[in-house]
């Protein structure tokens, strides 16, 4: 399993000596000594890797859209503003090996002619600013950063930039403001970044997860990183589980394992006496999977077939103890929060859904109500909102009404919270 | 040779449309006709999609009958696209959004201020939402003080960013922003305090609801339908704004900005939007007086013909800001020859230079639009915010048109404005200024240069020099403005609309030159002056004469219209004049020293009262027409001083009488003027009142007043059309209560009124025939001498003018003394808008400007010129030079530049 196979979590990251000893920046040697930018890009393209911020798209036409004979500047962002709830891969590989990142976000930038990349990185994530800023000082130290790599005549500076905080910042827009200095507020495409990005120079943003899994392809071949893989999306997938199962937890496992793998052999089911309701399968911005899509592999294409998204892939897992419409307020909060005031759907639609479950749970629901909600599910399907926060709020809510569609209605019924006497 | 003009299909509700592939759906939706709600967008700021109102129905093919619903604002008008506006799904959502806008807005419209002219009221009607779903309490925001020109109502904010938008990215404010998240966004200051920037009132029209709410009309209010509106031009400065002025009772209640395409477009500052609170001043003039005594008109007008008649030599002495009719009429009553244009010398000669270098050309003056076109511009001694704001809002536009080339080439939708905005980041066009002083246009210079006014002439010569080798070359410039003048020549030569911006502010002659000759050697280049007043150039048409000929001509009768003397020249000056005048007669609407130094008063129209012509700082005659309904005591200087019939037939007189203005009639239609045979009603059909307003002083409906000078009616009677454009008294159309309903009078959105924008140049580009020889300054000047052009320069052929030969000496500074130049305040400098309260608020105590060393010698306070005067550290003020606020009551009519000692108290 190459992403976490270095990573130990008894121990210190590996230090840029440990992770050399351990075949570290073999990639970028190759790539540096004996690739050309474009070849890089044609291996990932043809390694099938596919985005793992949790849209899915093909990482190297990604890469393809920079142009290559742009006029000044252009950037390679690391996209470590993991604040989607539920998620918490990105800091796995943040804090476990930071070289694995910085190694890929080399070679990514030089695929793409890229001379200043920066890692955006989620502000609480306190010991991962450590961690990375320590690898990027070793780097520099050891002149495989700054002017010449490697005595390549390739030149790169990595920069680390702290977020101050804002689910928005996840956005690849929304984070380039915000890498700017301004308001963290999407931006509208087109132009994409590879167009007008960083500072209206082209850029392009990657996932974490996403830049860990370069090295090794490049150092293994595009064949064998499909191989790793039991679905047509290539590689490995850190999978996570939270919630009310025996054993929260995060796994590296090959692309396309089933619902079922994740929760039961790894996650070890359901603690005693509770019941599986359902799932979310990649953060709160997906919609709920339930028991008959327990065996749908976890890869982007079957998760969105079963009617979901495998987002992060990163679960959060619901029983039958805990009230669905307590987590959707819950969570309906957090996006109602962290919209981010631009476009009238989101600041208006969020809102007034957090104010109905909220209402529900505390037994002020109204018949009625359930309808507005379904109305703001359909109010906020992507198209009509400026960018994709309030159509993956609106998800968990969609499903949610759709399988427990009861648990609402008793709300209203009963006025109250049926499980908050129980 | 068939011009292929770029144009596509669209299909809306399957009609073909033709529309431009270079806009988007909702700007020609609109253009079209149709009525598709909207509010983050503005004809002027652009798109951003923020709102989300103007969802529409977007089908791939006309086999597609599910389609998808995406913003018009945010989707080009390309070929072959279809929509529907109706479409049930796209209409739902669009009701939905403005469920959303109302979930925290009162709901409070039969009561609330901003109720009748409301856009965001418009846009729930058209929508049809009509039942709040909504049950919870709405979210509540502390108001803040902005200061005297708007208030502030935040609970009433849908959060479409045009405010914050208008601010900082189109205004270049700083001290505005939006704060917070979600549903809380808050649009303000980080703390109470007045706006700091010039152009901030515009919020009131550019707010969709009413946020940002006119604080002047709060304290007359009245509502827009209630309101009896003219269109007038601003006569607070000498871009001719097209305003439209609204009143009821017998007080001015308002000015809003009257779209004129080639003019102010949407925008106004805020002297000219707040400055008009000087018609209902206390000190206004309301009775004509004989010394002392009140008299009526009749008995007014008797004694001035008397006066007329038993002085032969009697003067006239005319004004730069009352109207061509006015000055004309005196001119007529007095004789050419004894009228003299009420302004000293040293203006009137430049101003004179300035109408024959435009007469010349070959460079064209550029309209305001044309001004924020330019792809390269130098400013040469002006502070453009302070002496013509509305040009500095242009001018913050023009320093994109280079930067936006990016865009066009990264096929970034130049309507999309943010994403405009990220690729062109702080990229700035070339933009220079030459001033004595720092200006609030620095911020978006390329580079500035600082000089004494002569400096700022031989480095504008310089530049010539540099683009053209027959200009003459000043010797030992300064290694800072050899730097300058070579950054501005290059950037000239890449530019294809470069423009040189200049003016009388400094009143010196060798800057005006030094511009023309850069714009003459330059092809393509247009040439703008700015002159000091609303009609400074109308009033230079009229006559050569200045006001010191009209003291040397010692006559025993004179007769002052409209102008304040004292504010011309030094006090002891004005009061030898008026005391070795036997009679004066001084026509005016504010008390001021002239017209206590006179034995006749007559009581004088303002601009709200009256009828008349401008000429602006592009020489374009413009016609406003008066508000208030003629009245006994109080008359435009014209009918004091004549007995025309009407307004058209002193207009016939003038243009048949005085060359260059033949073609002023056309400014507006004339008062014979009918649509269906019906005038154009000044008041809205929903005025109430009708029956009541006169109910106090008799119960009968009195007939409406008569104008006889205008086709517009003092009543809701009338035809309800749309007028031609010089007559829209305000903008309305069925549906579109606000300001917005300026779409509906476009030929295009943006574009210019239907029939085009008002307004007729006197002058046009390359006009005249070649040098400037009937200039009185050239002639009072050797310099005169012209060189002429050396053609063999490539595209020398556009260049048919001559170039002034004599460059002016580098700036001395002397021992004891300083060269003292006039500095100008937005708020403070100009004359009227004094006596409006909001505007006086604003006005800075006088001070001595001095350059930071020079302070140093002086401490806080300093004597100069007989006045002791704070000190004010003043950035960019050359070692030796000074500065005065220009027409601050207390250093009126000082004549400036002018050298003088400073010492210390």
């Amino acid at each position: 399993m190459p992403l976490t196979k270095d990573i130990h979590l008894d121990r210190q990251p590996p230090d840029l000596k440990a992770y050399e000893s351990g075949g570290g920046y073999e990639g970028l040697r190759k790539a540096l000594r004996s690739m050309t930018p474009a070849e890089i890009v044609e291996e990932v393209k043809a390694s099938n890797l596919k985005g793992r911020g949790g849209a899915g798209f093909p990482t190297g036409v990604k890469w393809s859209f920079m142009p290559k004979d742009a006029a000044g500047p252009k950037y390679l962002v690391a996209n470590a503003d993991e604040m989607e709830p539920g998620t918490f891969k990105d800091r796995f590989l943040l804090e476990g090996n930071p070289h694995q990142l910085l190694e890929g976000m080399m070679i990514a930038a030089y695929a793409m002619q890229v001379n200043v990349a920066y890692v955006f990185l989620r502000g609480e994530y306190k010991r991962a600013a450590q961690t990375i800023s320590r690898a990027i000082a070793e780097l520099y130290a050891a002149q495989y950063l700054g002017k010449d790599i490697v005595g390549s005549g390739y030149s790169l500076e990595i920069r680390l930039h702290l977020s101050a905080g804002r689910y928005m910042c996840g956005e690849e827009t929304g984070l380039l403001n915000a890498l700017e200095g301004k308001r963290a507020n999407p931006r509208a495409k087109p132009p994409f970044p590879p167009v007008s990005g960083l500072w209206g120079k082209p850029t392009t943003v990657n996932n974490v997860e996403t830049l860990c899994n370069v090295p090794h392809i490049i150092s293994n071949g595009a064949t064998w990183f499909k191989g790793l893989s039991r679905s047509k999306d290539g590689g490995t997938k850190l999978y996570g589980a939270s919630g009310k199962v025996r054993r929260p937890g995060l796994w590296e496992l090959p692309m396309g394992v089933t619902v079922r793998e994740i929760l039961e052999e790894h996650a070890g089911g359901m603690r005693e006496g509770l019941r599986f309701r359902g799932l979310l399968p990649g953060g709160a911005s997906t919609d709920f999977l339930t028991e008959e899509h327990l065996d749908v592999p976890m890869d982007f294409t079957e998760v969105q077939k079963a009617g979901s998204r495998m987002g992060t892939g990163t679960m959060i897992v619901l029983d039958d103890r805990t009230c669905p419409v307590g987590m959707l307020w819950n969570l309906e909060h957090f996006f109602a929060q962290e919209s981010c005031g631009w476009c009238t759907p989101c600041w208006s639609g969020l809102g007034w859904i957090e104010r109905i479950l909220n209402a529900m749970e505390e037994g002020r629901g109204e018949p009625g109500d359930i309808e507005k909600l379904t109305f703001q599910t359909k109010f906020l399907a992507p198209g009509n909102t400026f960018c994709a926060l309030a159509p993956g709020a609106a998800e968990p809510l969609q499903s949610g009404l759709k399988y427990f569609r009861d648990d609402f209605e008793r709300h209203i019924r009963e006025k109250r919270c049926p499980w908050r006497s129980m | 040779m068939p011009v292929e003009i770029d144009v596509t299909t669209v299909y809306i509700e399957d009609r073909p449309y033709p529309m431009d592939p270079e806009q988007n759906l909702l700007h020609q939706c609109l253009s079209a006709g149709f009525n598709l709600p909207y509010f983050c967008w503005h004809p002027a700021l652009g798109s951003v999609g923020a709102c989300r109102q103007c969802a529409v129905k977007q089908f791939k093919d006309e086999h597609d009958k599910h389609g998808r619903i995406v913003m018009a604002c945010m989707t080009p008008a390309s070929d072959g696209t279809r929509i529907s506006i109706k479409d049930s799904e796209a209409a739902a959502f669009r009701a939905g959004i403005i469920e959303g806008m109302m979930l925290n807005h009162p709901h409070d419209c039969p009561v609330c201020d901003e109720g009748g002219e409301c856009h965001l009221q418009d846009m729930t009607v058209m929508t049809g939402h009509d039942y709040r779903r909504y049950r919870f309490e709405k979210r509540t925001f502390r108001n803040q003080y902005l200061g005297p020109f708007l208030n502030h109502e935040m609970n009433r904010c849908i959060q479409c960013y045009r405010c914050v938008r208008f601010y900082r990215e189109y205004a270049g404010g700083a001290d505005f922003n939006s704060f917070a998240l979600r549903n809380l966004v808050y649009f303000g200051r980080d703390k109470d305090g007045v706006l700091e920037n010039e152009f901030a009132g515009n919020l009131v029209e550019v707010c969709p609801t009413g946020v940002f709410t006119d604080a002047t009309l709060k304290r007359h209010y009245t509502r827009k339908w209630d309101l009896e509106f003219s269109p007038s031009i601003c006569t607070q400065c000498s871009l001719g704004c097209n305003i439209s002025i609204g009143k009821r009772y017998d007080t001015l209640r308002r000015v809003v900005n009257r779209y004129n395409g080639e003019v102010n477009g949407y925008f106004l500052c805020d002297r000219g939007r707040f400055g008009y609170e000087f018609v209902n001043s206390e000190r206004r003039i309301r009775q004509s007086r004989l010394r002392t005594e009140a008299i009526g008109p009749d008995a007014a007008k008797r004694h001035l013909r008397d006066l007329v008649a038993s002085n032969p030599g009697v003067i006239g002495i005319g004004s730069p800001r009352a109207s061509l009719e006015s000055n004309f009429a005196l001119r007529a009553l007095v004789g050419p020859d004894r009228f003299y244009a009420g302004i000293p010398s040293s203006e009137l000669e430049l101003l004179r230079l300035m109408l024959d270098i435009l007469r010349s050309g070959p460079a064209g003056t550029p309209s305001l639009r044309e001004v924020e076109s330019s792809d390269a511009v130098l400013v040469l001694g002006e502070d453009v915010m302070n002496v013509a704001p509305r040009m500095a809002l242009s001018l913050r536009q023009s320093v994109r048109q280079q930067p936006i080339e990016i865009a066009k080439r990264l096929h970034v939708a130049l309507w999309q404005d943010h994403g405009v905005r990220e690729v062109l980041q702080d990229a700035k066009g070339p933009f220079f200024i030459a001033t004595s002083s720092a200006t609030r246009l620095d911020d978006i210079a390329t580079e500035c240069c600082r000089g004494a006014p002569d400096d700022v002439a031989r480095v504008g010569y310089a530049i010539a020099r540099a683009l053209h080798s027959s200009s003459p070359e000043p010797q030992d410039l300064a290694d800072n403005q050899r730097a300058f003048v070579e950054s501005v020549t290059n950037a000239f030569k890449m530019a294809k609309r470069p423009l040189v911006i200049s003016g009388a502010s400094y009143r010196n002659i060798g800057i005006i030159r030094a511009a023309a000759n850069v714009s003459r050697v330059l092809p393509g280049a247009t040439l703008s002056f700015i002159t000091p007043e609303c009609n400074s150039f109308g009033l230079a048409f009229l006559t050569g004469t200045s006001l010191e000929a009209a003291i040397k001509a010692k006559p025993t009768a004179a007769i002052v219209i409209e102008n304040d003397l004292y504010r011309r020249l030094p006090a002891p000056e004005v009061d030898s004049f008026f005391s070795q005048c036997a009679h004066v007669v001084v026509l005016d609407h504010l008390e001021n020293r002239t017209t206590t130094r006179a034995e006749l008063v007559l009581s004088t129209a303002t601009f709200a009262e009256a009828d008349g012509t401008l000429v602006n700082n592009e020489c374009r005659a413009q016609r406003f027409f008066g508000v208030f309904p003629p009245s006994e005591t109080i008359r435009q200087s014209w009918q004091w001083l004549g007995e025309w019939e009407n307004l058209d037939r002193v207009i016939a007189d003038m243009s048949g009488g005085v060359p260059g203005l033949s073609g002023i009639a056309q400014a507006a239609p004339s008062a014979a003027f009918r649509m269906s045979g019906a005038k154009v009603p000044r008041e809205p059909h929903r005025w109430s009142g009708r029956t009541a307003v006169l109910a106090n002083i008799t119960v009968d409906e009195p007939k409406p007043p008569v104008d006889l000078n205008s086709p517009l009616s003092f009543s809701m009677e009338g035809n309800p059309d749309q007028p031609p454009a010089a007559l829209i008294p305000f903008f309305w159309s069925p549906g579109w209560n606000s300001a917005q309903a300026t779409n509906k009078f476009q030929e295009e959105i943006a574009g210019p009124l239907r029939g085009g924008d008002p307004g007729v140049r006197l002058i046009e580009a390359g006009q005249g025939e070649g040098i400037p020889m009937a200039s009185r300054a050239a002639e009072s000047d050797e310099d005169a001498r012209l060189s002429a052009p050396n053609r063999d320069r490539q595209g020398a052929d556009a260049f048919n003018g001559a170039l002034f030969a004599s460059v002016p000496s580098a700036f001395q500074p002397r021992e004891n003394e300083w060269l003292i130049i006039p500095l100008f305040h937005i708020f403070g400098s100009d004359e009227l808008s004094r006596a409006a309260p909001a505007v006086a608020q604003l006005f800075p105590d006088p001070y001595l400007a001095l350059n930071a060393d020079d302070a140093a010698k002086f401490g806080a306070e300093a004597s100069v010129m007989g006045r002791n005067l704070p000190v004010r550290v003043t950035p960019g003020l050359p070692q030796g030079v000074a500065g005065l606020p220009s027409g601050l009551p207390p250093l009126e009519g000082i004549m400036l530049p002018a050298w003088s000692g400073i010492s210390r108290i």
